[in-house]
């Protein structure tokens, strides 16, 4: 069936995209911005539009708790928070994919306190990077719920079972309307199909103790495990991306390169700011100079075979990066890239850029000062690696 | 009420093999609980000794479904467990019937897991949560936690020269769970299995959150001698330390009164190495202090239970 253009802020479009998964369970709690996904979608219970159960918990700690419970009693489980709310369900972030739930969460990016502050930054989920999730950033409201859409067969896929949270920038998507095309019920219904099968804890006869104590003999291989079903989710993503495409016409990979083929110089960034970051390359791209830039979309697993090849050719890179590490050293971004290339015959320059943090506006100037910066690079010697965009120092 | 007989011809939910210490009290807990209940059983568990010691990977006492995912979430996770058993069964696409149950020693219940647990209950999901009470963190090495009586000597509020153990008074969460005006909260012992058994039988035919509070002997924290685990636990309820009662829709009943043969609070205390210092002359006074808080808080339940 055919599409429908409409215009929805993200927030609306995970609403939707969840209301189509139609899951078993959603477990939630409030927090600004995302707190409308699961007020809408309560609205949807509400008027019977989907069969959920919907868990109103008294925490994002008791979210995630619930949120496993249910998936490891084999029920299809949503969820979305931010911020704060991330951060609070961290411990059970990591026991989620240890237990190996297909939960498929929406995160708002949203700054971390102290100071506290609701606006967009990665720090969230950039913190969340080592938890066994799969992560996916979102350029804009479409791809939000393009990317929640596929989660949910990435997280179900039987050679993966994790865990997928996706991202859409606080305010910035959550919040602005923007035009999309929101596909027909049945059409997301027939994408993600009926659950596999798993194992799991309602089976009575055959009954399963989930979350035993594994010591000394045992962890490493379980973890190891953990670190195997990240590597086979590279295979499994761009096949279901494609699939995608094939389906409702927008395909999907690790990442988008827009006119990087032939670029000398490129930025490397994730979210929404890339929209802004298009046409500045547009712009540089007609007054002659050889730029380009690389949005990368899927930052868990990491897909670093893939990002070699995509910018080694390249004299010089910007990791352009919402985040700060507090490390006094870089985001956690740079260092990932940096190691992509190493031992690259070419080895470009890379450098790092903080930007936007606590929601802090990011302009066209902005990104046009950083490609210049990185053109003066390419031939002159770089006094300093990181520098900070848009910062009163 | 299932008789001793019927309990021990039942299939055992919670097997032996696992590595809890001879003498402790969270076992017997386990099995008699379990035991108690005839239908099939799902069983949540709050990170502890009992969750360790029984679930040491690739091994499990547990003959009937089992989740532990942390410390503080038990009553979370089974909340989830149910919404999840909840939708499939509406959905038609699952069909038996299942008694969910929580365990959590007290520092899961009382302290770190005092949120989620409060939370369920206030949802109202068809859970029995059993507290097993041993009131320390005996897991981590008898640390005090807020079930810890007053004057008890523990790893972090160690009896010494200016310390007398335990400064304040534990939590009364049994009467924090009646105030939750959930279906049915009670007090009970391992000592006495029918007083147990009868209280999970009865709890599991509400159709709500359900609390018992087991008052569940540790002969490394308390410590005792190990032979007289269930005979400490009695002498709880005998002392009025302990007292045998529920609160059914709101209504107290007392289950045990010693009357006149109500024992002094020293029989207790006496038997458990956390108290020793309190056998010293000078501290005498703090003696006399629990026996008149132990006998005000006694005069006040018999009257709640309109005595």
């Amino acid at each position: 069936m055919p599409a429908t253009r409409v215009a929805k802020t993200a927030n609306e479009a995970f609403a939707e995209a969840m209301r189509q998964i139609n899951p078993d369970v959603v477990a939630a709690y409030p927090i600004t911005p995302a707190t409308e996904i699961v007020q809408l979608f309560s609205q949807f219970v509400a008027e019977g539009k989907v069969k959920t159960e919907y868990v109103t918990v008294e925490s994002e700690h008791s979210a995630m708790s619930a949120c496993i419970g249910a998936s490891a009693a084999g029920a299809r489980t949503l969820t979305g928070t931010s911020s704060q709310g991330l951060a609070y369900m961290w411990e059970m972030l990591y026991i989620a994919s240890g237990l190996r739930l297909p939960i498929v969460m929406g995160v708002v990016n949203r700054a971390l306190s102290a100071p506290i502050n609701i606006h967009c930054d990665h720090s969230d989920t950039m913190g969340a990077r080592d938890s066994g999730w799969i992560q996916i950033f979102s350029e804009n409201v479409q791809e939000g719920y393009d990317n929640f859409i596929q989660a949910m067969r990435i997280a179900e896929h039987p050679d993966v079972n994790l865990p997928v949270m996706v991202t859409t920038d606080g305010f910035i998507l959550s919040h602005c309307l923007e035009g999309m095309d929101l596909s027909a019920d049945s059409d997301v219904t027939n994408f993600i199909g009926e659950p596999p099968v798993r194992t799991t804890l309602l089976n009575s006869e055959k009954p399963l103790t989930l979350g035993a104590i594994d010591l000394q003999d045992y962890y490493f291989e379980h973890r190891r495990q953990i670190a195997e079903a990240m590597k086979r989710s590279l295979n499994v993503i761009p096949v279901i991306g494609k699939e995608y495409g094939e389906t409702f016409g927008r395909e999907y990979g690790f990442f988008e390169e827009y006119r990087l083929d032939d670029a000398e110089i490129a930025i490397v960034l994730l979210g929404s700011t890339v929209g802004t970051a298009k046409d500045v390359v547009d712009q540089m791209r007609a007054s002659g100079k050889k730029v380009g830039l690389l949005k990368l979309r899927v930052y868990r697993p990491f897909p670093f075979d893939a990002l070699k090849s995509a910018l080694s050719h390249l004299k010089v890179i910007g990791v352009v990066e919402r985040s700060d590490g507090l490390n006094a050293s870089f985001g956690p971004l740079y260092p990932e890239i940096c190691a992509t290339l190493y031992g690259t015959s070419s080895q470009p320059k890379i450098l790092n850029y903080i930007y936007g943090l606590g929601g802090r506006e990011v302009k066209e100037q902005d990104i046009e000062d950083i490609f210049v910066n990185l053109i003066s690079a390419r031939d002159t010697e770089v006094k300093s690696l990181l520098t900070y965009i848009g910062v009163r120092e | 009420m299932a008789t001793l007989k019927e309990l021990s011809l039942r299939e055992e939910k919670f097997v032996s093999g696992h590595r809890l210490c001879p003498g402790c009290g969270a076992g017997v807990v386990a099995r008699l609980v379990m035991q108690s209940i005839e239908k099939p059983v799902l069983v949540g568990a709050a990170t502890g000794c009992l969750e360790v010691s029984s679930t040491i990977f690739p091994y499990s006492s547990w003959n009937t479904p089992f989740i532990h995912s942390a410390f503080e979430n038990v009553s979370a996770t089974l909340s989830g467990v149910d919404a999840a058993y909840q939708s499939l069964k509406k959905q038609g696409k699952y069909d038996k019937e299942l008694v969910f149950v929580a365990f959590g020693g007290d520092g899961g219940t009382y302290d770190i897991g005092f949120q989620s647990l409060s939370g369920a209950a206030e949802r109202g999901h068809k859970i029995l949560y059993v507290c097993y009470n041993n009131q320390a963190y005996m897991n981590t090495g008898v640390q005090r936690s807020s079930a810890t009586p007053m004057a008890a000597s523990t790893s972090t509020s160690p009896s010494g020269k200016k310390s007398t153990g335990k400064i304040q008074w534990p939590k009364p969460l049994t009467e924090i769970m009646a105030a939750h005006d959930i279906p049915y909260v009670a007090n009970t012992i391992p000592g006495r299995w029918n007083d147990l058994t009868k209280k999970v039988e009865k709890a599991i035919t509400y159709d709500g959150f359900t609390f018992i509070n087991v008052l569940t002997p540790c002969r490394l924290g308390w410590p005792h001698d190990p032979k007289l685990a269930m005979e400490i636990t009695r002498l709880a309820a005998e002392t009025c330390f302990w007292p045998l009662y529920e609160v059914e829709e709101g209504t107290y009943k007392l289950n045990y009164n010693p009357r006149d043969k109500k024992k002094p609070i020293i029989e207790w205390l006496k038997l458990q190495n956390r108290f020793a210092h309190l056998l010293k002359p000078e501290n005498k006074a703090l003696v006399d202090e629990i026996q008149s808080v132990v006998d005000s808080r006694w005069e006040a339940l018999l009257k709640k239970c309109g005595l």
